[in-house]
């Protein structure tokens, strides 16, 4: 009986602490937001920030704040909350915390059919085209994944290491496009290829949106499914789980939101890798919990380093691919030390 | 594959016949067509003037014994480390160790400004080593030892951690992007011969090394606990073959970049035609990978004219449908 009670009021904390850390992330977030905007190379004062972004018509920054940055930051945790989500969603499926879309190949292939457009089409094909191709190039590739791991269903391990070849020739092929293209377009589609919000306009946010907005409820919906899954497969067919179409169904929302991501902003990897094992450092591993914290998190991340992108080497921009790399190398580290003493 | 002592021994020689016949082949052929003839002669009677005979002498030669050097390099290390894991996927690429040493080198050449081959042999070594280190900590699963997806997906992601170190370092030092490029490809074109041959005694010690190991390696194979019982000092060995393959691995980076699958594909070749005595196996790896590598970089000059393809993809695109035939099997042991 006690521990019954003992249990309740755990899972009733458990609850409590989530929402508690949702409300402190979102704070943060909204608060990260305003610094983002009021900070960059055209020095703007933190009360005419905020005057402009009240009343944007009597503003002399306005041009700043509403063209430049604040589509680039909203961008930014719209993108990082995408690849985070998708990221917890390969990590619980193939029950593996190292999993992550660019680990397991479907980034590849959104960046092999982008870089084909930014190298040997350029010119040719307009870039308009580039978030198209980079979702289609997802799809294919997790699809190619799926049937070369396909024997009577799909196991995770199969898909893991499939997805690990798939990215290696992926990735040969994308050498070689650079190779064989101009240097200037060679430049080009790799600063793509490490992700950067530069130049971000309106257009792509409202582009990236609807993806998000489909995309994260889905995934709440689904958060079952996956707390089964991860149980193994024994118990999850034992609890009636249709265990391969359940898992088909959720690495497709994993690949529609990386490849969506991946079309708006370039080949960002180690977000869907870190932003998971934050937050499961902050709430209780139970999906429902941790994906609101998960999305905050990848928001928070590459917000934060696209802001240093663009402050930390004034005048250059650098993309924000390099400073999430830079942050997501301690912390691999970091966990490596864990798994040690655990 | 082959039982007894003389046909193994055959083999082998098949094997080295194998090796001439390549050397030959990538002396021979390339963009520049010219008579057999000329190709022995620059070899035996050579005349400055001639430029058939230079092409051969300053241009091929070179990277034809590079190739030949990271060929064999290579798959050593691959057979060692699969040995070292029990795991059939283990590579120095599919590890992570070409990734590590390829990220101190971009280092090392744009920051510190370092350019002398014998002091980067040493930066990629550095960088070798603290990614076999890395993966080995982050790929063994509490008081089980080294787990074969785990330590795969460990390779995997420090290998995409690396790798988006080095894009970081590259963009931030673009005038240097197009020679770093071809690095990051993998080649065996325009490396002076040499810069490389101050490297040949150091690739020398470990072969050495690896030969002197064989009994130890063979034993190893089974089981830690069967070699422990038969007097072996596993600790020991495992230190001494690691460091071998740092040195072969993150030599061969130094050299020619990252040349990923011939770790993985040649040992799997070898233990199909010789076995799996280290005794067979560590000397077939030497001569096939050699061959293998010369092959590919021959074929790749002659793909896309004017164009060379970097040899690096070629292995990639070679070895990926191997990877993904042994990752379907049922088990990953060896």
């Amino acid at each position: 009986m006690t521990a019954l009670a003992r249990l309740f009021s755990l899972k009733h904390s458990g609850a409590h602490q989530s929402r508690r850390v949702v409300a402190i992330l979102s704070v943060l977030l909204l608060a990260s937001l305003v610094l983002s905007v009021s900070l960059g190379s055209q020095p703007t004062a933190f009360m005419d920030v905020l005057h402009g972004l009240i009343r944007p018509q009597h503003s002399d920054i306005r041009l700043i704040l509403y063209e430049l940055r604040l589509p680039r930051a909203l961008l930014a945790i719209l993108v990082g909350a995408a690849l985070a989500v998708s990221g917890l969603i390969l990590q619980k499926l193939v029950r593996n915390p190292l999993a992550s879309p660019d680990v397991i190949g479907i980034s590849s292939g959104a960046s092999v059919a982008a870089v084909l457009v930014l190298t040997l089409g350029a010119g040719v094909i307009s870039e308009r085209w580039l978030p198209l191709a980079a979702m289609a190039g997802a799809a294919l590739v997790a699809l190619g994944i799926v049937t070369l791991a396909w024997s009577r269903g799909v196991t995770p391990t199969r898909l893991v290491l499939m997805g690990i070849g798939i990215a290696a020739a992926l990735g040969a092929v994308t050498t070689l496009l650079l190779i064989l293209s101009t240097d200037t377009s060679a430049m080009h589609a790799y600063i793509w290829m490490t992700g950067s919000l530069y130049a971000t306009q309106w257009s792509s946010v409202i582009g990236m949106l609807p993806w998000v907005a489909l995309g994260l409820p889905l995934a709440f919906v689904m958060a079952r499914q996956l707390d089964v899954l991860s149980l193994g497969d024994e118990l999850a067919i034992g609890l009636g789980s249709q265990v391969t179409v359940s898992r088909l169904k959720l690495l497709g929302l994993s690949v529609m939101l990386t490849g969506a991501a991946i079309a708006y902003s370039g080949g960002l990897s180690f977000i869907g890798l870190i932003a998971p094992h934050i937050a499961r450092r902050l709430v209780a591993n139970r999906t429902a919990s941790l994906l609101p914290v998960t999305a905050l998190v990848g928001a928070l991340l590459l917000l934060h380093a696209d802001l240093i992108g663009r402050l930390a080497f004034l005048p250059r921009d650098l993309p924000a691919g390099i400073f999430v790399a830079g942050i997501g190398a301690p912390f691999l580290i970091y966990l490596l030390y864990r798994w040690q003493r655990h | 594959m082959l039982i007894t002592r003389s046909a193994k021994s055959w083999g082998l020689l098949v094997s080295a016949t194998l090796l001439l016949v390549t050397f030959w082949l990538s002396l021979a052929i390339g963009q520049t067509e010219m008579e057999w003839s000329a190709v022995f002669n620059a070899l035996t009677a050579y005349q400055p003037g001639n430029i058939d005979h230079l092409i051969v002498r300053t241009e091929r030669l070179s990277r034809t014994i590079i190739a030949a050097l990271v060929g064999a390099s290579l798959a050593v290390a691959g057979a060692l480390m699969q040995t070292l894991t029990r795991n059939a996927l283990a590579a120095p690429s599919v590890l992570g160790i070409n990734a590590g040493a390829m990220l101190l080198l971009v280092v090392a050449s744009t920051w510190w400004g370092l350019r002398s081959p014998f002091a980067l042999v040493w930066v990629a070594f550095l960088g070798a080593g603290g990614a076999a280190f890395l993966v080995y900590l982050l790929g063994r699963s509490p008081g089980r030892g080294l787990s074969s997806v785990r330590v795969v997906l460990a390779g995997v992601a420090m290998t995409a951690l690396f790798v988006s170190l080095a894009q970081g370092v590259l963009i931030a030092h673009q005038d240097q992007f197009e020679s770093l490029l071809f690095w990051l490809a993998g080649s065996v074109a325009g490396r002076e011969l040499n810069a490389v041959i101050p490297l040949l005694p150091l690739f020398g010690a470990a072969l050495l090394l690896c030969a002197l190991l064989c009994r130890s390696l063979n034993l190893l194979a089974l089981d830690d606990e069967v070699a422990t019982g038969l007097g072996q000092r596993t600790g020991a060995i495992k230190l001494l073959a690691g460091s071998a393959v740092i040195v072969l691995a993150g030599g061969a980076v130094a050299i020619a970049g990252m040349i990923g699958f011939v770790g993985l594909l040649v040992p799997h070749m070898v233990r199909g035609i010789f076995g799996r005595d280290h005794h067979w196996v560590l000397p077939g790896c030497a001569v096939l990978g050699a061959s293998l590598l010369m092959l590919a970089d021959t074929v790749a000059r002659l793909l896309m004219p004017p164009q060379e393809v970097p040899v690096g993809i070629m292995t990639a695109l070679l070895g990926t449908p191997f990877f993904l035939y042994l990752a379907r099997r049922r088990s990953l042991g060896l």
